[in-house]
C-alpha cells in the first residue's frame, strides 16, 4: 500500500490555527489603524504581500537544496560512523558531534565569514558565491550531523540477530548492509528525516542577519520601506509566522502520523 | 458526609453486594450479583475468565463505580458519592494481580507510604508497624530492596503487607496469584493463610482450587455475571448442583 | 588569571599572526568573561521558564475542559512549527513596541529588556517541546500503579505528587536532556536582539580585531564545553534517580 498523504488526511486543526493567526493579525492591524491619512497598517501589509512571498520562495529554495545536500553527506557521514576502521570512524565521529553540539547561528557565521567570497573555477574563472548559497552550505551542516546521527542509531536499532544470521549464509558486510540492514533501517529513518526538514526550514530565516533576501530580511525591509511604524510590527511579523506555520505543519502531521504508523506496525 | 461506622454491628454482614449490576458500555459484566460475608469469614470466588469476578471484587472498595445496586461495607454504601472514600479504603485492602507497587520506593517505604501520607501518623509507629509486617511475610531482610529486584512472589508479600499497614478490617485478593512462577505462588498462599487464620475477613478471586478448598467457608461460583452456586467447599467441590459448576470444575481439576 | 596567560597570548600573535585578544586585551577578557556569565544566566533561565510551562502545560491538557486543552495544544503547534527567530522578534519588537515603559528618574525604559524578552520568548518556545515531553512521561505511567495507589487511599494530588510524578520524571528524562541540550544551542538566538550574550560579545571583539578565524574556535570550544556539562549534569541526575533493576 502506497501512503497517500493528502490535505484531506489532515485533522481540522490545521486550518483553523493558521486562520485564526491570520484573523490575528488582521485585529492587530486594524486595532492599530488610530491615524488618518495615512495607508492603515493592513493596507500597508497587503502591499506588500508579494515581496515577502518572493522572499519565502527563498526560504524554501533554500531549505530543498540544504536538505539535499545534509541528505547525501549525512549517508555518507553516518556510513563512516559505522565503519569498523578507526581511522574512517574516529573522525565521523568528531564531525559529527561538533556540528550537532553547536548553535545553528553560530555554524552560519562560521561559514559565512571563514568561506571565501569568490572561488576560482578549474578554468580560472573567479565566481561570487552568493550569500543565500553560503548560507545554505552553512544551514545543511547541522542537519547533516544530525542525518549521519540518525543513520547510525536506525542501524545500531537492529537487533544482533540479524548481522549474526546474515553472517551464517555468508554475506559479506557490505551486502549485509545492503540487503538486510538498511532496507529494515529506512522506516524508521524517514519521520525524524522529515522533522529535520522542518526544523531546517523553520531555521532558514536567520539567513536575514547575515543580510540574505529571504521572507524575514524581505518583511523587515518592507516595514522600513513602509515607514517603520510600529504598528506595522505585529501583524508583519505575525503574516510571516503564518505563511511558515502553513508550509510546516501540514510536514508536522505527517511526520506524525508516520511515526504513530511505524510504531503500531511493526 | 457518613459517619465510618453507621449503625453496623459484627452480627451484621460486614460486606453486603445486593442486586449488582455493571456494564461496560453495552457489555453488561455484572447481572445482579448478592453476596453476604460476615466477620471473620473467608470467600472465595471462582469461575470461568470472563466471568466477571475481578470487576465484582474491585467494586467493594469503589475503583469500580456500579451501574445499579447497592455494595455495603460495614454498613456503609460504597458508592454513595458522598462517601467519604478514604473512610472505606482504610476498611479495605486490595491485592492485585501484577502487584503495582511503587518501583520508586524501597519496600519497607512502600510499606510506610499511605500511612504518614494518607492517615498522617506517627512515624516511628508505622515504622515498627512495618517491620512488624514485613517480618510476618518474611520479608525482613529485603526491607531496603527495590521492587524491581525482587522476585514476583516477594512483591506480592510486599503488596500484602503494603495493604495491611493500614490496618483494613476486609482484605480483597485479586488472582494475586496468577501472574507468578509456580514455585512462588505457595509462598504467597501461606502469606494469605496466615492472615486468614488470625481472623482476618477475607475475599479471594481464584484459580488455585486446591487452595479455595483448603482456606473457604464459602465458596462462590460466578459464570456469565451471576453467581450460578455457591455453599461450603466440601459442598461445591464433591457434590456441585449445577451443570454448569460440574462442566467448570471437572475441567479445573 | 589574564596576567599569567598574557605572555603567551601576545608572543602567540607575534609569532603565527593568531590573535586571541581575549587573552591578553583587559577589555576583550572582559567581554569574554561578560558574555560567558550572560549567556550562562541566560540558558539558566530559558531552562526554568520552559520547565515550569512544560509542567503547568501538561497539567492543563489533562483538564476536563475541552477549551484549555485546545489551547495548549494551539499554543505547542504554533510554536514548534514557526520559526524561532520570527517569534523572538515578535516579542522583542512586537510586543515590546505596546509593553508599559518605567520611569527611571527622568528617563524611561521599556518594563522588559532584551534580556527579558529573550528569556521569555526561548522559554515559551522550549515549553512548547516540554509539555509533550512531561505528557507522554505521565501517560507512560501505568494505571494499574496509580490504581494501587487509590485503594491505599491517596487523593488525587498526592497520588500526582507521590506516584506519578517522580515515575513520569523518570521516564521522559532522555527527551528532557536533549531538549534541554537544545534549548542551551538555542540560546544564542538572543544575538538578533542585541542580548550581551557570548555569541555577541565575541562578534564584537571580532568586529573590532578582525580576528573571526580565533573567535570561532573561542565560540565553538564554549559550546562544546558547555553542553559536555549539561550532558554531565543530567547524566548524574539520572543515575541519581535510577531505580536498582528497573526500566533496564
Amino acid at each position: 500500500m502506497t501512503p497517500n498523504w493528502t490535505v484531506s488526511r489532515l485533522t481540522w486543526r490545521a486550518p483553523v490555527l493558521a486562520a485564526g493567526l491570520c484573523v490575528l493579525a488582521t485585529l492587530a492591524a486594524m486595532a492599530q489603524d488610530g491615524s488618518t491619512g495615512r495607508p492603515s497598517a493592513l493596507a500597508t501589509l497587503i502591499t506588500w504581500v508579494p515581496f515577502i512571498l518572493k522572499g519565502f520562495g527563498l526560504n524554501l529554495v533554500m531549505s530543498v537544496l540544504a536538505m539535499a545536500l545534509a541528505t547525501v553527506s549525512g549517508v555518507i557521514l553516518g556510513f563512516m560512523q559505522i565503519s569498523p576502521v578507526t581511522l574512517i570512524r574516529l573522525p565521523a565521529k568528531l564531525v559529527t558531534n561538533l556540528f550537532r553540539n553547536s548553535p545553528w547561528l553560530v555554524i552560519l557565521f562560521a561559514i559565512m565569514f571563514l568561506v571565501p567570497f569568490q572561488i576560482t573555477l578549474p578554468g580560472g574563472d573567479k565566481v561570487m558565491v552568493p550569500d543565500w548559497l553560503k548560507a545554505t552550505f552553512g544551514f545543511s551542516l547541522p542537519v547533516m550531523a544530525n542525518v549521519s546521527e540518525i543513520l547510525r542509531g536506525a542501524v545500531a536499532s537492529i537487533p544482533s540477530g540479524q548481522w549474526e544470521s546474515a553472517e551464517s549464509l555468508a554475506f559479506t558486510r557490505g551486502q549485509t548492509l545492503r540487503h538486510i540492514i538498511l532496507p529494515q533501517c529506512i522506516r524508521r529513518m524517514l519521520p525524524p528525516w522529515m522533522n529535520w526538514y522542518a526544523l531546517l526550514t523553520l531555521m532558514t530565516p536567520m539567513a536575514a542577519i547575515l543580510g540574505v533576501n529571504e521572507a524575514l530580511g524581505n518583511t523587515q525591509a518592507a516595514m522600513e520601506a513602509a515607514g517603520s511604524r510600529p504598528e506595522f510590527l505585529i501583524p508583519f511579523y505575525l503574516f510571516l509566522m503564518t505563511i511558515f506555520f502553513v508550509v510546516i505543519y501540514p510536514i508536522s502531521i505527517c511526520t506524525r502520523r508516520l511515526e504513530k504508523r511505524f510504531a503500531t506496525g511493526s | 458526609m457518613m459517619s465510618p461506622t453507621g449503625n453496623w454491628t459484627v452480627e451484621q454482614p460486614i460486606v453486603a453486594l445486593h442486586g449488582v449490576h455493571k456494564s461496560f458500555g453495552s457489555l453488561e459484566v455484572l447481572k445482579g450479583i448478592d453476596i453476604d460475608v460476615m466477620k471473620g469469614e473467608v470467600v472465595c470466588i471462582i469461575g470461568p475468565s470472563g466471568s466477571g469476578k475481578s470487576t465484582l471484587i474491585r467494586t467493594i472498595n469503589g475503583l469500580t463505580p456500579v451501574s445499579k445496586g447497592s455494595v455495603k461495607v460495614e454498613g456503609i454504601e460504597v458508592h454513595d458519592a458522598k462517601l467519604d472514600k478514604l473512610a472505606l479504603r482504610r476498611k479495605v485492602g486490595i491485592v492485585f494481580q501484577q502487584y503495582n507497587l511503587f518501583p520508586h520506593r524501597t519496600v519497607l517505604q512502600n510499606v510506610m507510604m499511605a500511612p504518614l501520607l494518607v492517615l498522617r501518623e506517627n512515624r516511628t509507629e508505622v515504622e515498627e508497624r512495618a517491620r512488624a509486617l514485613l517480618a510476618k511475610v518474611k520479608l525482613k531482610d529485603k526491607e531496603n530492596a527495590y521492587p524491581a529486584e525482587l522476585s514476583g512472589g516477594q512483591q506480592q508479600r510486599v503488596a500484602i503487607a503494603r495493604s495491611l499497614c493500614m490496618r483494613p478490617d476486609v482484605m480483597l485478593f485479586d488472582e494475586v496469584t496468577a501472574a507468578l512462577d509456580p514455585e512462588t505462588v505457595k509462598e504467597v498462599l501461606v502469606t494469605i493463610r496466615d492472615l486468614a487464620m488470625d481472623g482476618m475477613t477475607c475475599m479471594l478471586v481464584t484459580h488455585e482450587m486446591g487452595f479455595a478448598r483448603e482456606i473457604s467457608d464459602r465458596v462462590y461460583f460466578t459464570d456469565a455475571g451471576r453467581i450460578v452456586e455457591s455453599g461450603p467447599p466440601s459442598q461445591i467441590f464433591e457434590t456441585p448442583q449445577d451443570p454448569r459448576t460440574q462442566e467448570f470444575l471437572s475441567k479445573v481439576l | 588569571m589574564l596576567d599569567l596567560i598574557a605572555p603567551f597570548f601576545e608572543r602567540l600573535y607575534d609569532t603565527t599572526g593568531l590573535n586571541f585578544s581575549p587573552f591578553y586585551n583587559s577589555y576583550d577578557w572582559g567581554r569574554l568573561v561578560e558574555g560567558m556569565w550572560v549567556s550562562v544566566k541566560l540558558i539558566t533561565a530559558i531552562i526554568a521558564v520552559s520547565l515550569v510551562i512544560g509542567v503547568i502545560g501538561a497539567g492543563a491538557q489533562t483538564s476536563r475542559l475541552r477549551i484549555i486543552r485546545w489551547m495548549v495544544s494551539a499554543y505547542i503547534e504554533i510554536f514548534r512549527n514557526t520559526p524561532p527567530i520570527v517569534q523572538l522578534l515578535f516579542f522583542y519588537f512586537g510586543l515590546g513596541a505596546i509593553t508599559p515603559q518605567v520611569d527611571m528618574g527622568g528617563w524611561y525604559e521599556p518594563a522588559i529588556g532584551s534580556f527579558g524578552w529573550a528569556v521569555i520568548a526561548i522559554g515559551i518556545f522550549g515549553g512548547s517541546y516540554n509539555v509533550e515531553i512531561f505528557r507522554s512521561g505521565i501517560e507512560a505511567v501505568p494505571a494499574s500503579t496509580k490504581e494501587a495507589a487509590e485503594s491505599l487511599g491517596f487523593s488525587g494530588f498526592k497520588i500526582f505528587v507521590y506516584v506519578t510524578f517522580p515515575l513520569a520524571l523518570r521516564i521522559c528524562l532522555p527527551a528532557l536532556t536533549n531538549n534541554i541540550v537544545s534549548l542551551a544551542k538555542t540560546s544564542s538566538l538572543a544575538y538578533v536582539i542585541a542580548v550581551p550574550e557570548i555569541t555577541y560579545s565575541l562578534s564584537g571583539i571580532w568586529s573590532d580585531s578582525v580576528n573571526v578565524p580565533e573567535m570561532m574556535l573561542l565560540l565553538f570550544g564554549y559550546y562544546i564545553v558547555l553542553i559536555a556539562i549539561i550532558a554531565r549534569i543530567m547524566t548524574m541526575i539520572e543515575r541519581k534517580i535510577a531505580l536498582p533493576g528497573y526500566g533496564q
